[in-house]
């Protein structure tokens, strides 16, 4: 079976305004969702405060338990249904109190009153003080930093210098859209989603690489021909690879998506993201910025 | 068959074996020797799949500076007093400083000799007059000395902590120190969180003091303190209706005893009252001492004060010197034997902090196992399906190289003895989506090569040839996310680099390695004019 006919040509260079204008629209209006929203949503291991998800013999509402919980006097307290089922709930707090006595412990106490002994389970509390979630928050950052500087300088070694900076400009550019779409639907970013960030990173490279691998090896055969053209041929060349890599990545995190289970719901998510923002990125992002930056040199060096 | 494939097929083989071996006690719980389980002990599962505890402390290393030198202070006065020299007096100053006053040069002189013979520790800063002949001399514990003193303390509750956990019988804890001074609790399987956050953030800082019986505990709450004493509150549990309630007393500041000098502690039944209490017997010097301070005190009360409050304040009737003593206060069984424990293992150096505390229950670690397998096998049937129908035979010996791919992951988790958390079983899903991508590449290149007319076997030849370097490039810069990611992840994050790094080295085997050897060996000494590809 092929799904891409050899000798395909399509001219995905020539698209590459219509491409970046696109990318940049949805980047600015991301940055734009960021600064209206004051920041992304950080999940409580980045914001601090505390988590208990708990559940019920019974269905019930976030109503309910909230009326439940009233005598508690909880700060900024949430209540959302967790999974599919209105039999449990996740309640989360502000506060981090370093007290001995947990929020777990009061919100089952005082559930129980209501609903009956026994009829309340904790099955997840998490607290986090402001020291960690700081610290995790700093790791966090460091860790995307330190993976798109190390690609930066193995693709240098491996290639040039300008294939990395293509390479880095399309990874950012999909850390970015990941980022906006996570601000425009409300969603938390925790501690796994900077994980699926990093792998998103690799997978990005890991699909820009094979697209620039191409690329050299067409511009040794032919190195007398304009980069336009043989840049275009190397995506069409590659285009199949891309396509059924992608298509099987996605294959296995749909499945994640689907029955992966509520705790990793919205890793699952991101990495979806990333799949196709990377797979776009590494064609319209990528290798345009080669071709911009051979431009840029040419002009530089009429000019002198 | 040639040598080389007869070479691979063994190493191949012998990986399997190694793979079989290791994973055997995993799937197989009974009736394998011991030598078996215990060399290849089964998948560890992380805190977020079998449930349990996960906490961090932090030791407030700034109390324990305090309290050093805060016992400064009084072994200066004491030494002092003994030397018979005359002054002022000795206090704490801000900083790490000590400061003593002085009436006159002489007793100065006489400070300085004392203090550099018997408090190294503390540097000798230049002295300031106060006028009126007053000298105060300022004394400053080095920055070194603070840093020990720090460090120390971290020490000393980790293995106080470790005292505990291992009292209070969990199986498989772990305890480490994070960072300058934090300490990592992991309670795998844990019944009763609340129980075990109680048992291992009190101080249990054990005091004996002298009550005041002179003072009036209501002018105390007034503020109206006599010199030397201070007020603290009495834990009183009404028996009938176990309401608990706090009554004000005041006692000396002196601490004429610790609970250091302890050396068991044990629960007992008080007939009378078939009431649990603590029953403390102390070491030879704790229980000399006990001696003459029971001795000194007859008719007078002392208060029992664990982290400041007051548990008793029995009248000392006459002077004990058996070296034990007890400590009531209406406790429930639980309360008792936990008091034990901590008094047992020690008090810890300097307060601890919640930092960070994730509780998962049993129940949810189960579902997540299943749901996570469940994602795993989805992803696997689909991903091999896809392959299939794509690549036809090829897409068969891609597959059989993901199966082995699979087990080497699981293999090298079980080698290593690493954890798997949900992340984890994510990312091992995540691998098998990705680990095709070599095969997917290296198939398109032979795919290429046909198409310009070669034969089976130069076009395998050349397309593992042309595709080696490109599946190596992608796949280190992803191993190279993964290692990053495993440097600055923490808890269940690690365990997603983990299975992801694994992941990606077991592919580069199976997909250069274990696939073309297949068809090597398939293409062996045969004229094979088509590939099904």
């Amino acid at each position: 079976m092929e799904i891409i006919k050899p000798n395909t040509n399509i001219d995905f260079v020539g698209k590459r305004v219509v491409a970046i204008s696109l990318s940049l629209i949805l980047i600015l209006a991301g940055i734009a969702s960021l600064v209206i929203k004051g920041g992304p949503a950080y999940g409580i291991d980045f914001a601090g405060g505390s988590l208990v998800q708990v559940k019920f013999t019974q269905d019930t509402s976030a109503a309910k338990v909230r009326e439940a919980l009233k005598p508690l006097t909880i700060h900024a307290m949430t209540i959302q249904q967790f999974g599919p089922q209105p039999d449990e709930f996740l309640v989360r707090a502000q506060e981090s109190s370093s007290e001995l006595e947990s929020l777990a412990t009061k919100i089952q106490k005082t559930l129980e009153t209501t609903y009956g002994a026994g009829k309340v389970e904790i099955r997840r509390a998490e607290m986090v003080g402001p020291k960690v979630s700081q610290s995790l928050r700093n790791k966090g950052l460091m860790a995307v930093l330190f993976s798109i500087i190390g690609m930066l300088i193995y693709i240098t070694w491996r290639f040039e210098f300008r294939f990395g900076a293509g390479a880095v400009i399309a990874l950012v550019h999909d850390v970015l859209i990941t980022l906006a779409l996570f601000s425009f639907l409300n969603k938390e970013i925790d501690l796994t989603i900077v994980a699926a960030f990093l792998t998103i990173v690799g997978y990005s490279v890991n699909d820009t690489v094979i697209v620039c691998d191409r690329i050299r090896e067409n511009m040794a055969k032919s190195p007398k021909e304009k980069l336009e053209p043989v840049i275009n041929r190397s995506i069409n060349e590659t285009l199949s690879r891309t396509i059924m890599t992608s298509g099987m990545t996605m294959l296995a995190v749909l499945a994640l998506f689907l029955f992966g289970g509520s705790v990793i719901h919205n890793f699952a998510f991101a990495m979806m993201i990333g799949i196709i923002v990377g797979t776009y990125s590494s064609v319209f992002v990528a290798s345009p910025v080669i071709l911009f930056w051979e431009g840029f040199k040419e002009k530089k060096s009429t000019a002198g | 068959m040639s040598k080389s494939i007869k070479f691979r097929a063994l190493a191949i083989l012998f990986c399997l074996v190694l793979a079989f071996v290791s994973l055997t006690p995993t799937f197989i719980r009974n009736g394998l020797p011991s030598w078996w389980t215990k060399t290849f002990s089964p998948i560890h599962l992380g805190l977020d799949l079998q449930g349990g505890m996960n906490l961090v402390l932090g030791v407030e290393v700034d109390k324990a500076v305090d309290s050093r030198l805060d016992s400064f202070v009084d072994s200066i006065n004491s030494t002092l007093r003994d030397k018979k020299v005359i002054f002022k007096k000795v206090e704490r100053a801000p900083g790490h400083k000590i400061d003593i006053t002085v009436y006159d040069q002489t007793a100065a002189s006489q400070v300085d000799g004392i203090m550099s013979d018997n408090f190294p520790n503390l540097v000798s800063l230049s002295p300031t007059n106060l006028g009126g002949g007053l000298i105060q001399k300022h004394y400053e514990l080095s920055a070194k000395q603070v840093a020990h003193i720090k460090d120390f303390a971290v020490k000393q509750a980790l293995e106080t902590l470790r005292n505990r956990v291992d009292q209070f019988g969990v199986t498989e804890p772990t305890l480490v120190r994070q960072g300058k001074t934090d300490i990592l609790i992991q309670l795998p399987g844990i019944k009763n969180p609340q129980r075990a956050v109680t048992l291992l953030g009190q101080t249990a800082r054990l005091e004996f003091k002298m009550v005041d019986d002179d003072a009036n505990p209501e002018d105390a709450v007034q503020g109206k303190l006599p010199a030397g004493t201070q007020l603290l509150y009495e834990r009183r549990v009404n028996t009938t209706t176990n309401v608990v309630s706090h009554v004000p007393i005041v006692v000396y500041d002196k601490t004429v005893m610790t609970g250091d000098l302890i050396s068991d502690a044990q629960v007992r039944i008080d007939s009378r009252y078939n009431e649990p209490y603590v029953a403390i017997d102390f070491n030879s010097v704790g229980a000399k001492r006990f001696d003459q301070i029971t001795g000194a005190n007859v008719g007078k009360r002392m208060a029992i004060i664990l982290d400041g409050t007051v548990y008793s304040a029995p009248v000392i009737r006459e002077r004990i010197s058996g070296g034990s003593a007890q400590i009531s206060g209406s406790f429930t069984p639980q309360e008792a034997t936990d008091l034990a424990i901590v008094l047992r293992a020690g008090s810890l150096p300097a307060p601890v902090k919640v930092l960070e505390n994730t509780t998962v229950g049993p129940s949810l670690g189960r579902d997540s196992i299943h749901q996570g397998i469940i994602a795993v096998i989805l992803a696997a049937i689909l991903v091999v399906v896809a392959m299939v129908l794509y690549y036809n035979l090829a897409g068969i010996v891609a597959d059989a190289a993901l199966g082995i791919n699979f087990l080497f992951i699981l293999a090298i988790l079980v080698l290593f003895k690493a954890t798997l958390t949900l992340p984890g079983i994510a990312g091992i899903a995540l691998t098998l989506g990705m680990a095709v991508d070599a095969n997917v590449l290296i198939n398109e290149r032979i795919r290429e090569e046909l198409r310009l007319g070669k034969t089976p076997k130069a076009a395998l030849d050349a397309g593992y040839a042309k595709a080696f370097w490109t599946v190596m490039d992608s796949n280190l810069t992803t191993l190279l996310a993964g290692l990053i990611l495993f440097q600055f992840g923490t808890g269940p994050v690690k365990g997603f680099a983990v299975t992801l790094s694994a992941g990606i080295i077991t592919t580069l085997f199976t997909a250069l390695y274990v696939t073309r050897l297949i068809y090597d060996f398939f293409l062996d000494r045969r004229q094979i004019k088509r590939l099904s590809i």
